[in-house]
């Protein structure tokens, strides 16, 4: 069964997630920030796995450009 | 590029003479059907290929040796089991070194390991390292032995397509001759040269970042495995490669990144420290061979170019990770050379010829996919590209997930040419990892109170592959002008006698594969259905 990406809110107490976000790179600078982004990205998509998902995800993550 | 150093104390170049051919003295151009340009392991193992099927194909070889440096090491099964059809693998096997294990470390820390045939009942290891130089060696012997025909020091120097076939003008010692062909295949490598007689671009990504290479001859304990290190402490912030090969020749690979200098990094001076650091202070060794390289991923659009056919690095070029190249190569000939016998035996059309470009280009596609992504990782062109990298490295340690996305090479595996035309697809549905277009695994059988091995059973010409008793169905089945030898496993056949040969096949009683001359699977029913097998044939020979 094809899953989709969420769209609808989703994320469990938004600002809270929201300032852990912020927080998560307290004391770091731009190259170790990148470096934890990354390492973020993989985690999570690992949690998704699915191929239609991650693929819908970067698609709308790259829109901008 | 590769700028080479140090002569190999290990091993005796052996030396092959030119000698005059009477075509050089025929008053006008004499005529053959097939030539090869190119006496490397690929055009040595097309023209044993066509040598064996009767095909009197001729090798043009420039030079007056084997590969000269280190080239090619590892040799995959499928490669293994192209050349023990061939009748040439044994003394490769024998002088070579086996493994299927590899580890990849990050710093001094192992990721994970991995095993290339989890499996048993197979006759053919996964890999064996043996030298290219060798591997030559046997091949030209086996060559010789099936009465084939090298022409040392020729070196064709024009190529003229005609509408009868080919012309080439060939330059020898003594002077020029012409002489005329039907097909021509061009296995003169890398920078071949009848790429650049017919124009063609040769086209695909190059890569910036150099790699020290240093065979060195060492009496150690290390086990035969591939080892890899990404960042060791002896070549920081890079990766790094120890393998071994015979004659207790070590490769060891030093990526050294994209601004090194050549000259100053081959110094015996430099890079002996480098070997040290490696192995340890007190491991002695001798230094056999230098070289610096970089490398690309490209191919020719199209392998066939009428009458031309490019096999081997002439047509594609993949970089080393995951030793496609000269695996990808023999392969080519592999596909190649049941179909140029059947053409000029007139049993199949010219088109089927157009299917060697097809399926090998298939191929070929997923050898550079998978060397390119190898290198990527290994290589990271862009900043955030590196940070990923080094992302997957970090979290690999503790973190199973990340361990399959570690690339340090994708280690060939045989293709399997889904989607040829030459396909029949599956109607009945099939458990395991066969499928038509797949390379025929191997099993253990026992035939005639001989223990043995399927595939030593397949490959003369189609082949069916019954299971069933060998009364229920003829010895050998007359379709298109050829006779399909049908091995019936069970009573009196093939005996399965581990049921692997069921297992992988999902042989359920009455089951029936049609096989290629190439070992590969053309198509399979679960009952044989002569119509069905027929049509399959039809479409194997390209004649729908």
């Amino acid at each position: 069964m094809t899953q989709t990406l969420k769209c609808d809110p989703n994320i469990e107490k938004p600002d809270d997630f929201y300032e852990a976000l912020i927080r998560l790179h307290d004391g770091l600078t731009q190259e170790q920030s990148r470096d934890v982004n990354a390492r973020l990205i993989l985690i999570l998509a690992n949690h998704i796995g699915d191929k239609d998902v991650l693929q819908e995800a970067f698609r709308l993550a790259r829109n901008v450009y | 590029m590769r700028k080479a150093r140090e002569m190999l104390k290990t091993y005796q170049y052996p030396e092959f003479h030119y000698t005059r051919s009477p075509d050089q003295d025929a008053a006008s151009p004499v005529h053959h059907p097939v030539l090869i340009v190119g006496g490397g392991m690929v055009g040595l193992t097309m023209a044993l290929d066509l040598r064996l099927k009767g095909v009197p194909a001729i090798v043009l070889e420039q030079g007056e040796t084997v590969s000269d440096g280190s080239r090619s090491i590892c040799q995959a099964k499928r490669t293994l089991e192209i050349w023990d059809r061939q009748g040439a693998a044994a003394p490769m096997i024998e002088k070579g070194i086996t493994w299927k294990i590899g580890r990849v470390r990050h710093g001094n820390r192992e990721l994970y390991s991995f095993d290339l045939l989890p499996e048993e009942g197979h006759k053919i290891p996964a890999f064996v390292n043996l030298q290219q130089y060798w591997v030559e060696e046997y091949l030209i012997d086996r060559l010789s032995e099936a009465g084939g025909e090298i022409r040392w020091r020729n070196k064709v120097i024009s190529l003229t397509p005609t509408p009868e076939g080919v012309t080439l003008e060939v330059d020898t010692p003594e002077g020029p001759y012409a002489v005329t062909c039907d097909y021509l295949i061009a296995a003169d490598g890398a920078r071949s040269q009848m790429r650049r007689e017919l124009d063609l671009p040769f086209k695909g990504q190059v890569f910036n970042d150099k790699f020290l290479i240093t065979d060195i001859e060492m009496q150690a304990d290390f086990p035969s495995e591939r080892w890899f290190w990404f960042d060791p402490d002896f070549n920081p912030g890079q990766s790094a490669l120890l393998h071994r090969q015979a004659d207790n020749v070590w490769r060891l690979d030093f990526q050294i990144g994209a601004d090194a200098d050549n000259e100053e990094e081959m110094k015996r001076e430099n890079v002996i420290p480098r070997v040290k650091a490696m192995l340890g202070e007190k491991t002695p060794f001798e230094l056999e061979w230098i070289s610096v390289y970089t490398f690309q991923c490209r191919r020719l659009e199209k392998f066939r170019q009428g009458r031309v056919f490019f096999i081997g690095d002439a047509a594609h070029q993949v970089s080393p990770f995951g030793a496609r190249g000269g695996n990808g190569g023999v392969q080519d000939a592999d596909n190649l050379g049941w179909k140029l016998d059947l053409v000029m035996r007139g049993l199949a059309p010219g088109s089927l010829l157009d299917s060697y470009d097809e399926e090998r280009v298939f191929a070929a596609d997923e050898n550079i996919l998978n060397s390119t992504r190898s290198t990527d990782f290994l290589t990271p062109k862009t900043p955030v590209s590196r940070a990923f990298r080094d992302a997957v490295l970090s979290l690999a340690e503790d973190c199973p997930f990340a361990r399959p996305l570690v690339n340090s090479g994708r280690l060939s595996l045989p293709a399997t040419l889904r989607g040829s035309s030459l396909n029949t697809p599956d109607e009945d549905v099939f458990a395991g990892a066969m499928e038509p277009g797949a390379p025929a695994a191997d099993a253990p059988v026992r035939h005639k109170g001989r223990q043995g091995w399927l595939l030593d059973h397949l490959g003369g010409g189609f082949t069916g592959v019954f299971f069933g008793d060998s009364g229920a169905l003829p010895a050998s089945l007359e379709m298109e002008g050829l006779a399909i030898d049908v091995l019936a496993v069970g009573q009196n056949g093939l005996e399965d006698t581990k049921g692997w040969l069921a297992n992988r096949y999902d042989g359920q009683p009455g089951t029936f594969y049609l096989i290629r001359p190439d070992q590969h699977i053309a198509g399979r029913w679960r009952h044989c259905d002569q119509v069905k097998v027929h049509e399959a044939m039809r479409r194997a020979l390209g004649k729908i």
